[in-house]
C-alpha cells in the first residue's frame, strides 16, 4: 500500500445517495481472481451502456472532471460487504472519498485498501459540490496527518478518523503489517489457550 | 458486574489492545470459498508469507458451483477458473480443501457444523456474512472482506472494535406450522433491516431453547439481515448432543472436561446489554416478505403496510394494502445456508408426500451439502420429491445469489427460503419472496401463497 499523506487535487462530484456496492462494482464482475483491474468497471452501469457505449452524460465520462477525491452523497458504500469497491475506487485513481455518511463495512473496506474516507456535515458536502460546480479544476488540500480537509484558503475542515487507521494509512502499512510485527504476542496467546 | 456469553468469548480471545481502543481478536477457525479467497491468496504470495495455521483453515466450493452434472467440468468459464484457483491455492499452500464430489463438500455454513468444527466458545470467520450461522452453537462467528481473509491466514488475528451488545428474548409457545424461519423473520419485521446495527445479538428465552440446532442456524443466520455483525445462543445439552461423535467432536478423553467448559458459556444474571427486545411467540405466523429488504416482511395473514418505499413495491409489482393471501407465484426455491439443512428436507418431504406440486411451478429443492444430499437418498426423500415433481439438485449456494445457472426470470415471483430479497439477487429482476420451508412448500402444490397454519 502507498503511504497517503497530504493530496492536493481537483475532485469528481458524484451528488447521488445511497451508492451501493453493487452500482460501484456490478455482481457479475465477482468472478475475478485478482484484485487488479477493477478500475474500468468501475460504475460501470453509469459509464456504460447496455451496448457498451459511452454513456456521454455520466460525471466520470466528462473530461472537466478528474483527481483523486471522489465527492459523494450520503450514505455512500451501502449494500453487501464486498472489497471489490474498494478495490474499483483505488485502481481507478481515487485516494479520498468525501460524503456526509459512509457505510460501516464498506468504510472498513477503504481504509483497508488505502483510500481515506472523510465524513462531512451535510452543510460542507454541498458547499464542496458548489465549490466544484463553480470551478471543476479547483483543487482541495488534505492533510491527514493534521487530519484537515481544505476547501480554500479560509475554509477548513477537521475530520476524525481512528488513530490506528491513520498511522497505517500515513506509513502505508496495513493491518498484516502491524499483525505481523506481533508475532511474539500472537505465539504466546496460542500456547496459553485451551480449546476443544 | 456479571459477563455477557458474548463478553467471555470476546475477552477471552483478546491477544492485545493497540492505540486508539481496538483490539487484536484470535481467531480459533477460518472457513473460506472460491469467490472471496483468490485475492487473498494472491496477497499472501506477494508478500512472500505462508498460512499461520494450516490446521484452523477449511476451504470449501460452493457460491459459484453448478447445481447438475457436479461430476462434470463447469461449463461457464469464469466460474471454472475462480473453482479451480481455490483447488490449486488450496493444493499450494496445503489447506484441506472439499472440492466438488467430495463428501464433505457444501455451503460453508453447513458443513462447518456438520463437521463438528463449529463448537462452542470458539471464534470463527469466513468470507461471507452469513458466517453468523455458527453462533447458534454459542461461539462468535461473523464475515469479513477479503483483507481480512488475508489477515486471519497470515496472522490467525483481526484487529477490530468489540461491538455493542443486544439481547432479543423469545417466550412462549409457536402456533402450529410456525418455525424458527418466521421467528426470524418477524424479529427484522419489527426491528427493520438495520436495527442491529452495530450490534452481537443472544437470542435467549424458553421458545429458543425448544429449537433444535438446524432451527437455530436459521435464526442466527438471519441475524445480519437486522444490520447486526453477528447472533449467538447459549450453549446447551441440545448443542452438545449435535456435536457428539462428529467428526471433529472432542474425542472421548476430552469430551467431558469440554462439556464442563461449555457449561460456563452463558450471560451472567447481572451482565449488562446495550439493547434489549423480547417478544411472544403466540404472535407470530407464517411470514412472507412483501418488498425488496428482509425487513419488509408481514405475516401472511396480514396486509401489506403503506410504506414509504414504493421503488419496492413496484419492483415486486405489489400494493399497499394488498393481501399476499392467494398470490399467485412461479417458483420455489428450497435452499441455502438458511434453510438446506436435512431437518428443513424432512418438514418438506413430510408436507408434499403424496401431494404434487402444481403444473405452472418450478420447484427446486437444493442440499445444503452432500451429506444432507446423502441422507434425503438414504430416508427415501428423492422418491417423494420426484413423486411431488420437485427437482432435487446437488449441493450449493445456488439460486440463493444467482451466481451460477439457478437464476429466476424476470418478473417471476419466487417464494425462497434462502435469506435476502434483494433486487435482482435471484436472477436481473426476479422478484422474490422469503419464507419457511413449510411455506415454500404448500406455495408450490397450491401454485400460490397460503396460509400453512390451517394444513398441518
Ligand atoms: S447460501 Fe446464499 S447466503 Fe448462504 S453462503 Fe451461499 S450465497 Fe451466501
Amino acid at each position: 500500500m502507498e503511504p497517503l499523506i497530504n493530496i492536493h487535487s481537483s475532485a469528481v462530484p458524484l451528488p447521488a445517495e445511497d451508492i451501493d456496492t453493487d452500482q460501484i462494482i456490478p455482481a457479475r464482475f465477482l468472478k475475478a481472481i485478482t484484485k487488479e483491474g477493477f478500475g474500468k468497471n468501475l460504475f460501470r452501469d453509469w459509464r456504460y451502456d447496455k451496448n457498451n457505449d459511452i454513456k456521454g452524460d455520466f460525471v466520470l465520462n466528462n473530461p472537466i472532471y478528474k483527481g483523486q477525491i471522489l465527492v459523494a452523497g450520503k450514505n455512500f458504500g451501502c449494500g453487501s460487504s464486498r472489497e471489490h469497491a474498494a478495490w474499483a475506487l483505488y485502481d481507478y485513481g481515487f485516494r479520498v472519498v468525501i460524503s456526509s455518511y459512509f457505510a460501516d463495512i464498506f468504510k472498513g473496506n477503504a481504509l483497508n485498501n488505502g483510500i481515506l474516507p472523510i465524513t462531512v456535515s451535510e452543510e460542507e458536502l454541498h458547499l464542496i459540490f458548489r465549490r466544484i460546480e463553480t470551478d471543476p479544476a479547483h483543487h482541495f488540500d488534505i492533510d491527514l496527518k493534521n487530519q484537515i480537509l481544505s476547501i480554500d484558503e479560509k475554509t477548513k475542515i477537521l475530520f476524525t478518523i481512528d488513530a490506528f487507521k491513520k498511522e497505517c494509512l500515513l506509513k502505508g502499512y496495513d493491518d498484516i503489517d502491524f499483525l505481523l510485527s506481533l508475532d511474539k504476542k500472537i505465539t504466546s496467546f496460542e500456547e496459553s489457550q485451551i480449546i476443544y | 458486574m456479571g459477563k455477557t456469553l458474548f463478553d467471555k468469548i470476546w475477552d477471552a480471545h483478546i491477544v492485545t489492545t493497540v492505540e486508539g481502543g481496538k483490539q487484536v481478536v484470535y481467531i480459533d477457525q477460518h472457513y473460506i470459498h472460491e469467490v472471496t479467497s483468490p485475492q487473498a491468496f494472491n496477497g499472501l504470495k506477494t508478500r512472500n508469507i505462508d498460512l499461520r495455521r494450516k490446521d484452523k483453515i477449511i476451504a470449501t466450493t460452493d457460491h459459484n458451483v453448478p447445481t447438475k452434472d457436479q461430476h462434470l467440468p463447469i461449463s461457464e468459464p469464469l466460474s471454472r477458473k475462480q473453482v479451480e484457483t481455490l483447488l490449486y491455492n488450496c493444493e499450494t499452500f496445503g489447506v484441506t480443501c472439499y472440492g466438488l464430489g467430495h463428501k464433505n463438500q457444501g455451503i460453508v455454513h453447513v458443513i462447518g457444523p456438520e463437521l463438528g468444527i463449529t463448537k462452542p466458545g470458539m471464534t470463527i470467520v469466513c468470507g461471507d456474512s452469513h458466517t453468523s450461522t455458527h453462533g447458534a452453537f454459542g461461539c462468535i462467528a461473523f464475515g469479513i472482506g477479503t483483507s481480512q481473509v488475508e489477515q486471519v491466514m497470515a496472522t490467525q488475528c483481526l484487529i477490530l472494535n468489540k461491538p455493542k451488545k443486544m439481547r432479543i428474548t423469545i417466550n412462549g409457545i409457536l402456533p402450529k406450522g410456525v418455525s424458527s424461519k418466521d421467528i426470524v423473520l418477524y424479529i427484522i419485521s419489527k426491528l427493520t433491516a438495520s436495527g442491529g446495527t452495530e450490534h452481537f445479538i443472544e437470542f435467549a428465552g424458553d421458545t429458543i431453547s425448544t429449537l433444535s440446532m438446524e432451527a437455530r442456524m436459521t435464526i442466527c443466520n438471519m441475524s445480519i439481515e437486522m444490520g447486526a455483525r453477528g447472533g449467538l445462543i447459549a450453549p446447551d445439552q441440545k448443542t452438545f448432543d449435535y456435536i457428539k461423535g462428529r467428526k471433529h467432536a472432542p474425542d472421548e478423553e476430552t469430551w467431558e472436561e469440554a462439556i464442563q467448559f461449555w457449561e460456563t458459556l452463558y450471560s451472567d444474571d447481572d451482565a449488562d446489554f446495550d439493547t434489549e427486545y423480547s417478544f411472544n411467540a403466540e404472535d407470530i405466523g407464517p411470514m412472507v416478505t412483501y418488498g425488496t429488504n428482509p425487513g419488509m416482511g408481514i405475516r401472511i395473514m396480514d396486509k401489506i403496510p403503506s410504506d414509504k418505499n414504493s421503488k419496492a413495491l413496484e419492483y415486486m409489482g405489489l400494493r399497499t394494502g394488498e393481501s399476499l393471501l392467494g398470490k399467485e407465484i412461479q417458483y420455489v426455491f428450497i435452499g441455502s445456508c438458511t434453510n438446506s439443512r436435512i431437518e428443513d428436507l424432512r418438514q418438506v418431504a413430510q408436507f408434499v408426500k403424496g401431494k404434487h406440486k402444481a403444473k405452472h411451478i418450478t420447484a427446486l429443492i437444493v442440499p445444503g451439502s452432500k451429506a444432507v444430499e446423502e441422507q434425503a437418498k438414504k430416508e427415501g426423500l428423492d422418491k417423494i420429491f420426484a413423486a411431488a415433481g420437485f427437482e432435487l439438485r446437488e449441493p450449493g449456494c445456488s439460486a440463493c445469489l444467482g451466481m451460477n445457472e439457478d437464476k429466476v426470470p424476470a418478473g417471476q415471483y419466487c417464494v425462497s427460503t434462502s435469506n435476502r430479497n434483494f433486487e435482482g439477487r435471484q436472477g436481473p429482476g426476479a422478484r422474490t419472496i422469503l419464507a419457511s420451508p413449510l411455506t415454500a412448500a404448500a406455495a408450490a402444490v397450491e401454485g400460490k401463497l397460503v396460509d400453512v397454519t390451517n394444513m398441518v
